[in-house]
């Protein structure tokens, strides 16, 4: 079972929830949040597997080429041009289609291969985990995501998905098989949980709402589950302290007075996904 | 000669456009016949590398000389090996940047200006 | 001028920040680039002057009367987006190789309409602002949109405000890109300074002035200590420290500027923050002059 931590808005305490989620559950976690992967800083768990992500790109042999410029013309990312007497390659910009292979009649065309990301794996307190980390300056961070996530061994895993209702996030759900809403109990927060609710409503998957910095009132997130016959999954209250232990890398779950939030939490995951 | 300028609009008193790749127009500045043709981008409605499309449609029109504002790294790689001189230019009418370029007072474009990846 | 607000780290406070000094600030544009979560409109009563559909990418069609099942297109797509010839439109990218097999031609690309943009009149200002599709694309050539929309409404003295979206992708890139100022809003948490690490990285590549700012700087004195001595090693000014406040959760629940509370020691760290900025934002220009 691949359960997917989402979140529509940043910052609203995904990687905590998923983080000391995978601790209580005893599930391996993946940070597939690619362009900013934090999970590793409070699990810390030590690395043994190292793996560089690599996409292709088209390679022009220019002693074949006659200058057809069918390839250029043909490529919808304009990842190739033609400039006077050659063909110009922009790797960045090819999405690794394969379009520009189909239409070279000069077979002047083949393909190279460039490290855009990396793999890790490691384990803490016989956890594992997985994250996939896009090199700085990288505009395509879904080939690291169908990577990470495609090679994920047959067992139980959480997933820290990206932040919002990108595309980043539809790749990375793709691989769930239910979905933990991370929301705080604010205006941004109901707004931005709105769309993500739509979205997994799409994967006809089981869901349920987790609320972070929780006040401990009748807040409109609660009414929102309420009215909507959504389960509401559990929430973790909001606290000058609990913001100190995050600031300082530190596992909420190992805090004697968050435990028992994470332990019911988990009780009711297990519940709702009827899991195990 | 042939002179492409990007610019906001189609008439000669048109502001130049210092985007290059995103700019609404193409000016196209003909010197022996003294007129100007009009182009619209098609780097515009590209959603990714449109400084490439749009330095495409440039060669394609057979310019020798581009004047713009900046050039992004991939539209100057493609600019200068299909041999056009590129150069910098202020927000101006576009007649009087043809003017300044006549009296050899825009100063050429030698390297690329800041990088866009692509994806601008 | 032009200034965005960015953070690598989602939730640092950065709309906070933007309605803030969009107040502060005389003649206002703002542009919500955070497409992801376009949230700074929430704070504002306004009218749309203007709503248009943005046509962000191409997606594949089948047209079904001339499909023959051969399957040649699904054995071609790299992205695995055809299955029983149907095209999984969240899946595609568009590339348009299944239309370069399909021996029927029965295979169109077709534009995507990816969002709905909007300008909105308010009492401070435009907005620039789009709700994107679920699972849309092509965000960054929608951050560029969202910009050039509200060109026309600039005058000499007009501050534009870009609220940027979190992370360091497509989107980012598209709202540093040509913007005068780049002020980054983190937190001193072990995330947030990874995180600035790699927005200041990726700005490096952009002739943009970076200044940094420190949200709740005081839950953790050594972490801010950390973010300062990082931003001196990188020549970096660090313009604001913004004290832990629980009067920013009431502004941003009663949706109000946080300038509207008197009292707020945020609100104070937010205008000695400004003044800051304006001096070294003239700094530069003379700079700049000099140079011409």
């Amino acid at each position: 079972m691949n359960i997917a931590v989402l979140s529509g808005k940043g910052g609203t305490g995904k990687t905590t929830v998923s983080t000391n989620l995978a601790m209580t559950l005893g599930v391996s976690y993946v940070d597939c949040d690619v362009e900013e992967p934090n999970g590793f800083i409070f699990l810390n768990p030590s690395i043994q597997r190292k793996e560089d992500v690599f996409v292709e790109y088209p390679v022009i042999n220019q002693q074949k080429c006659v200058l057809c410029g069918e390839c250029a013309k043909v490529c919808q990312f304009n990842a190739l041009a033609k400039a006077g007497k050659e063909i110009v390659v922009f790797e960045k910009l090819c999405h690794d289609c394969g379009a520009c292979k189909l239409v070279c009649k000069a077979d002047a065309l083949s393909y190279g291969k460039r490290t855009i990301g990396k793999l890790e794996s490691g384990t803490v307190k016989s956890i594992d985990c997985y994250r996939g980390v896009l090199n700085v300056g990288e505009p395509m961070a879904v080939p690291v995501i169908r990577k990470l996530l495609g090679d994920l061994p047959q067992v139980d895993h959480l997933i820290d998905c990206p932040p919002g209702t990108s595309c980043n996030v539809v790749n990375a759900l793709k691989y769930a098989d239910a979905a933990i809403l991370v929301t705080e109990p604010s205006e941004f927060g109901l707004h931005d949980l709105r769309m993500a609710v739509e979205l997994v409503k799409l994967y006809k998957i089981p869901y349920g709402i987790v609320i972070n910095k929780d006040d401990g009132k009748e807040n409109m997130v609660k009414i929102f589950c309420k009215q909507n016959d959504i389960n509401l999954l559990g929430a973790v209250p909001y606290s000058m302290e609990a913001a100190v232990l995050y600031s300082n890398g530190i596992m909420l779950y190992e805090d004697t007075s968050y435990k028992p939030i994470f332990d019911g939490m988990s009780e009711k995951i297990k519940e709702v996904f009827q899991w195990r | 000669m042939k002179i492409v300028i990007s610019a906001t609009g189609n008439t000669k008193e048109s502001l130049l456009d210092k985007r290059f790749g995103r700019c609404e127009i193409f000016q196209i500045y003909d010197t022996e016949s003294d007129s100007y043709e009009f182009a619209a981008n098609s780097g515009v409605s590209a959603s990714g590398g449109a400084g490439i499309k749009a330095a495409g449609q440039i060669i394609d029109a057979n310019a020798d000389v581009v004047i713009t504002g900046n050039l992004g790294p991939n539209a100057y790689e493609l600019i200068e090996k299909a041999g056009i001189k590129a150069f910098s230019c202020d927000v101006l009418p576009v007649c009087k940047a043809i003017e300044l370029f006549q009296k050899n007072m825009l100063t050429e474009i030698s390297n690329a200006g800041s990088a866009h990846h692509g994806m601008n | 001028m032009e200034i965005a607000v960015l953070s690598g780290k989602g939730g640092t406070g950065k709309t906070t920040v933007v309605t803030a000094l969009s107040e502060l600030a005389k003649k206002v544009i703002k542009v919500d680039c955070d497409v992801d979560a376009p949230n700074l409109y929430l704070f504002y009563k306004g009218m749309d002057i203007e709503k248009k559909n943005f046509y962000g990418g191409k997606k594949a069609k089948i047209n079904n009367s001339l499909c023959i099942h051969c399957e040649i297109c699904e054995e071609v797509c790299k992205f695995g987006a055809i299955k029983n010839s149907e095209i999984d439109s969240f899946t595609c990218e568009g590339c348009g190789a299944c239309v370069l097999v399909c021996p029927q031609h029965a295979i169109k690309l077709e534009d995507e309409k990816t969002a709905d943009t909007f300008i909105t009149k308010t009492e401070k200002g435009i907005i620039s602002r789009a709700i994107m599709g679920i699972g849309s694309d092509g965000s960054g050539k929608l951050v560029t949109y969202l910009r050039k929309n509200v060109k026309r409404f600039v005058e000499d003295d007009t501050i534009t405000i870009l609220d940027g979206s979190p992370g360091i992708g497509c989107s980012v890139i598209a709202s540093i890109t040509g913007a005068d100022v780049a002020l980054i809003v983190t937190e001193p948490t072990k995330s947030g300074l990874d995180d600035l690490k790699r927005i200041l990285e990726l700005s490096e590549h952009f002739d943009t002035q970076v200044m940094v700012c420190v949200n709740k700087y005081d839950i953790n004195p050594g972490m801010t200590a950390q973010i300062e001595g990082y931003a001196r090693e990188k020549n970096l000014f660090v313009v604001g420290k913004i004290p832990f406040d629980k009067t920013v959760m009431e502004s941003v629940n009663t949706l109000k500027p946080i300038t509207d509370f008197k009292d707020s020691i945020a609100r104070k760290a937010i205008e000695e923050m400004w003044v800051r900025m304006n001096s070294l934002m003239v700094i530069k220009e003379l700079q700049n002059n000099k140079k011409i």
